[in-house]
Order: C-alpha cells, then sequence, then structure tokens
C-alpha cells in the first residue's frame, strides 16, 4: 500500500542573513494510510519543521517529499497551495478557528475553498460536525464553546474535502484531559476507520495510548521509537505502564 | 463563500466606527469641495447658459461676459438682416453701484435685456413677473441678496448709478459667482444705468430660423458683422467657465481641496482597513496554510473594502444632502448633481480599494508556516 507521506533524505536550513541554521539532518520518514503517528521530541528538535515539510507549507533545502504519492519538492512555490488544499487537513495547538464565523461557517469555509458551496457545504458541514459529535453547536461562535469543542470544530474542518492526511500541531496541548482523550479518539477514529494517516506533533504524556507508533526526534534526526523506559527522559510525567501505546507495550 | 469580510468588518464596531467616520468625513470633503466646484462654474456662466438663444455676438477679444465692450447698435441691423436669423436682441452685463438705504455702496451688475420677447430674462421669478419690468426704473433681483442691498419687499425704491430703480419682484437661486448681485431691468434701462450711450450696447443675442445651421449662421455672422466675435452660447458659457475657475485660480484651489480629501480619505481608510488585516493575520495565514490562494484572501479584504465603501458613502451622502440644501440659502452654492453623486460612490469604491493594496501587500508577504507558532 502506498504511504500516506514519505520522507527521504530530508534537511532544512535556515539561512539568517550570513548564517546557516540546519534543522533536520537526513530524515527518513514514513507515514501509512490508517496509522496515527505520534511524533514526539523535546522542543528545538525538528518536529515542527518536519511537519511543515510534510504539510507543504514550508520547503525541504533537499531530499525527497512525496505526499499521496506525489513528489512535492520539486513543485514550484505556487503548485503547494493545491496540494494542500485537496490532500492535507490541519489542526492546531491554538484551534486557529475564525472567531466571527460559527462552528458551521468555519467548516463551510475549508469547503469552499475546496470548491464545495451551497446548499451542498451546509449538508456536508453538519456531517462533518455531527461526526465530531457537535452536530447541535452549527451556529455556535467559537467564543462560546469550550476548548475541546473548538478543537473538534478544527477537526471538522479538517476533514472537509476528505483530505487523505491529517497534521495535528499539539493538538491536545490547550485541553483538559477528557477533552484531549475526546480529540484523539477522532483521530484514532479518522486513521482507523476512514484510512487517513495522522500525525500528531506533541508533548502531552495522556495521548501515548492513541498512537499506532510514536517517532522520537532529537537534534533534527529520527531517533528509533523509544522503549517504554526511555519515554520518561522526554516526557516528564508520563505514566508509561498506563499510557504506553500498544506498540510500545507490546 | 462564508460571510468571512461582513462579519470581521462588523466584529469590531469601534474601529468599523473609526473606517465609516474617515470615509464619510472624505467623501463630505470631496463633496463639499467638488459642490463648490460645479456651483461656481454653473454660476459663472448661468446668465449665459439661461439665455435661451444660438448665438452670442461680442466684441472682438470678449474673454468672459464680464468683459464685454460696448459696440454701435447699428451692428444689431446687420444682424437681423443675415440669412438664417430668427431674432436678435440687444442685451447688457454690466458692473455698477448701487446704494442700500443707509447709505451704503454695494457693486451690482445690471443686466439689460428685451422684457417683450423675454431673451435674456430672469428665470426662477418667485415673486412678481417678468412684463413687469417693461415699465420704466422696474428692477428684479434675487431674494439672495435681500439682505446685502437692504431690500425687504416690492415696491421699495432705490438708487442704481444715481438714478431711481424701483423692485418689481424676487427670482430665487440667481447667484453671482464675483458676489456682486445681478440685477435684471428693460434694455432700455440698464443702457442708463450703467451709463451706455442710446446707440450702443455690449452683445447681441441671436436666435437662428428652425432647420438653419448654427455653424454655417456663425461664419455668415462673421464675415457680415466687421469688429465683433460670434460666438455659440455653448462656446461662450465655456470661456466665461475657464476664465473664472481657472484663469483666476479660484477652481483650482477648490480642486486641490478636494483632491486633498481624497488623499485624507485614502490614509484614513487604508489606515484602519490595514488595522483591521493586523487583527485578523493569524485568520489570513490559517487560510494560506490551508490552501487558500492569495486572491481568495484578497477577495475577502477588498470585499470589507467594498462594504465599506458602499456603508460610507450611504452616510456620506445623507450628510451632503443636508449640507448642500444649507448652501441654498447662503452665498455660495453647493451642488450635487446626480452624475456627480455617481461619479462619487465610484470614487469612493475605488479610495477604499486603493486603501485595501497595502493590506493585500502584507498577506501577499505572510509566511503560512506562522501558523505554527505560538
Amino acid at each position: 500500500m502506498q504511504a500516506a507521506i514519505s520522507v527521504r533524505e530530508v534537511t532544512k536550513v535556515y539561512v539568517e542573513g550570513a548564517n546557516q541554521i540546519p534543522v533536520l539532518h537526513g530524515v527518513d520518514f514514513d507515514v501509512e494510510q490508517g496509522e496515527v503517528v505520534l511524533l514526539m521530541g523535546p522542543s528545538g528538535s525538528g518536529k515542527t519543521t518536519l511537519l511543515s515539510i510534510m504539510g507543504c507549507i514550508l520547503r525541504a533545502t533537499s531530499g525527497s517529499v512525496k505526499v499521496a504519492g506525489r513528489e512535492i519538492t520539486a513543485l514550484r512555490e505556487r503548485e503547494l497551495p493545491p496540494i494542500r488544499l485537496r490532500s492535507i487537513g490541519f489542526i492546531f495547538q491554538g484551534f486557529n478557528l475564525f472567531p466571527t464565523l460559527s462552528a458551521g461557517e468555519n467548516v463551510e469555509l475549508a469547503l469552499d475553498l475546496k470548491g464545495v458551496r451551497g446548499p451542498r457545504a451546509k449538508d456536508e458541514a453538519r456531517r462533518l460536525l455531527e461526526q465530531v459529535g457537535l452536530s447541535s453547536k452549527y451556529d455556535a461562535l467559537p467564543a462560546d464553546l469550550s476548548g475541546g469543542q473548538k478543537q473538534r470544530v478544527a477537526v471538522a474542518r479538517a476533514l472537509s474535502g476528505s483530505p487523505s492526511v491529517i497534521l495535528a500541531d499539539e493538538p491536545t496541548a490547550a485541553l483538559d484531559s477528557h477533552s484531549g482523550r475526546n480529540v484523539m479518539e477522532i483521530m484514532r477514529e479518522l486513521a482507523h476507520t476512514y484510512g487517513r494517516g495522522v500525525v500528531v506533533v506533541t508533548h502531552d504524556s495522556r495521548v501515548l495510548e492513541f498512537g499506532d507508533r510514536i517517532v522520537h526526534m532529537e537534534d533534527g534526526q529520527i531517533v528509533e521509537a523509544p522503549s517504554a523506559l526511555e519515554i520518561p527522559k522526554f516526557l516528564p510525567g508520563a505514566d508509561v505502564t498506563a499510557g504506553a501505546p500498544q506498540a510500545l507495550r507490546g | 463563500m462564508p460571510p468571512l469580510a461582513r462579519r470581521n468588518l462588523v466584529h469590531d464596531k469601534v474601529r468599523l466606527a473609526v473606517t465609516l467616520t474617515g470615509i464619510v468625513f472624505a467623501v463630505v470633503l470631496i463633496v463639499v469641495e467638488l459642490g463648490l466646484f460645479v456651483g461656481f462654474t454653473v454660476t459663472t456662466s448661468s446668465i449665459i447658459d439661461h439665455s435661451n438663444v444660438d448665438l452670442w455676438v461680442v466684441s472682438k477679444g470678449t474673454p468672459y461676459i464680464e468683459q464685454g465692450a460696448a459696440f454701435s447698435e447699428r451692428k444689431l441691423y446687420q444682424v437681423l438682416a443675415t440669412p438664417g436669423v430668427a431674432s436678435a436682441e440687444k442685451y447688457i452685463v454690466r458692473f455698477t453701484q448701487w446704494k442700500t438705504p443707509e447709505g451704503a455702496q454695494e457693486s451690482v451688475q445690471v443686466v439689460g435685456f428685451n422684457p417683450y420677447h423675454a431673451i435674456g430674462g430672469p428665470w426662477n421669478v418667485v415673486e412678481g413677473r417678468v412684463e413687469d419690468l417693461k415699465t420704466p426704473d422696474a428692477i428684479m433681483l434675487d431674494e439672495l441678496y435681500k439682505k446685502k442691498l437692504g431690500v425687504t419687499k416690492v415696491g421699495e425704491t432705490f438708487e442704481l448709478n444715481g438714478r431711481r430703480a424701483r423692485v418689481v419682484g424676487f427670482t430665487r437661486g440667481i447667484r453671482a459667482f464675483t458676489t456682486t448681485p445681478y440685477v435684471f431691468t428693460s434694455f432700455k434701462n440698464a443702457q442708463a444705468y450703467s451709463d451706455l450711450s442710446e446707440d450702443q450696447t455690449f452683445f447681441v443675442l441671436v436666435r437662428a430660423l428652425p432647420g438653419t445651421s448654427i455653424p454655417d449662421l456663425q461664419s455668415r455672422l462673421e464675415a457680415r458683422v466687421k469688429d465683433v466675435d460670434v460666438l455659440t452660447t455653448a462656446k461662450f458659457s465655456s470661456m466665461t467657465r475657464i476664465y473664472w475657475m481657472f484663469t483666476t485660480g479660484a477652481g483650482v484651489a477648490v480642486l486641490i481641496a478636494a483632491l486633498l480629501g481624497l488623499v485624507v480619505g485614502v490614509v484614513v481608510v487604508a489606515q484602519t482597513i490595514y488595522a483591521t488585516t493586523m487583527d485578523h493575520i493569524r485568520e489570513y495565514g490559517t487560510l494560506k496554510a490551508m490552501g487558500a490562494p492569495d486572491s481568495y484572501i484578497y477577495r475577502v479584504i477588498i470585499a470589507q473594502a467594498g462594504m465599506s465603501a458602499v456603508a460610507g458613502y450611504v452616510l456620506a451622502m445623507i450628510v451632503s444632502v443636508f449640507i448642500v440644501r444649507a448652501s441654498r440659502s447662503a452665498g455660495a452654492a453647493i451642488l450635487l448633481p446626480w452624475q456627480m453623486a455617481i461619479g462619487l460612490f465610484f470614487l469612493t469604491l475605488l479610495m477604499c480599494v486603493s486603501a485595501a493594496v497595502v493590506s493585500i501587500n502584507k498577506v501577499t508577504s505572510l509566511d503560512p508556516a506562522m501558523v505554527f507558532r505560538g
């Protein structure tokens, strides 16, 4: 089966004036369809840069990145937004909802970008909100929703147009444990039931049980999936025995 | 598209109020200045424009109506003898002195015409009749200048260039650009009031026979009548307007003020739309990250600017109508013809959309990766 995302030998070097700051050093990484991958590591390890490259928001300095089987590194700048629009759904730490639009309209906006408009967009937005358990909140403004509800609206928005990949940046960081679990359950369902490749950048030890695979990054490189005993080194306070994912328990 | 532009616009009521105030201020300023310009322009040539004749015979080199020079009335007969002329009348427009009841002197412009044919006579008569000017010493003036000239009612007598003048009626809205009121009277009276010899006139107004080619008649008159210029009404009107509005610089000053209004409007609106854009910059970054093309975001910003323009224009027109009405009883007319009102709508739209360009530049350079930064 084709990988949802395939990253090979990717490097990223930021140039600031005369300084060159290498951030990624030859990263190899695959995300399969139907799996939830937790991308973990200390701050500055390159997680967000890798997420941005996989999301076609940043360009790799070298290497190969394939999204839904399409090589994107050779594409021109203006060819990237359509890939993002068609193949990738984003979920952000701060939800990034449009505060002046209702929950339903936030989803409709994403659908509008993908060419779904009018009554069809309304119906689809209702269906997506229902999928995340918020069918009754269609007309609610983000300000009137709890953090968990906001993030679920963001998930519904990310699902518009059925992207093959969902990229989430610290989606549970601003949520209480109940809401965080709720969001992660939806993510897992998206992967396992709907076959999407889901990548979650997180520092949150509470979400470990939802990952099919944990990938650890350090100093711009992928470190092998950590053993259960090693997790506390980079996740202070993690309850490994209760929260470790299937892959680590086995 | 969900109503993102409208919601963003009305979300911050204070900012919306500032934006609309800026647009209203700019548009009203432009209306006042352009309205004054139009008012001045119309006023400078109103006597010519209301003459209802085809051609004006003026002494050679006359640049505008107030600068007419006297010539022999024998030329009137040469004009009348020219094929294609239906009628021709002598006409006077001349500065002279009015003495108020308090003894003060005021400059006025005597307009002398033939009251039997009413060519070049007063219009918008609100009290009295044009025929009343057939009587000796009869004059008619605009009610705007009653106070200035010390007139209160019909029947009062005054001194005009040392001669008796009796008010027989009033007009409404006949302003003089030079602030010297027009005083309508018969040609005979006007000759006396302006110390003009009995066999002289300043102008001859010509009406052509129906079906006559005006340019052809103009050529025939120029060939037959020596030492005069024969001008179409439109040409003489235009010469007079250009003289007062541009040669004197009065119109240029008003136009510059209108331009300043436009600049102020663009700056104020640009600033407020930019501030609104910055308020929503993270949202625009999110849109870009999601894959929205720049054009999609431009449409949101331009729609905001367009909505601001429409709302600001409507409010500005309401304010402007009050100002225009108030100006009717004032010395300077502010006119707002419908063509100008429509033109201003598009100008307002252009002003607001140009103001959005700064914001569009900002969004163009926006890095979508900002969404991953805290």
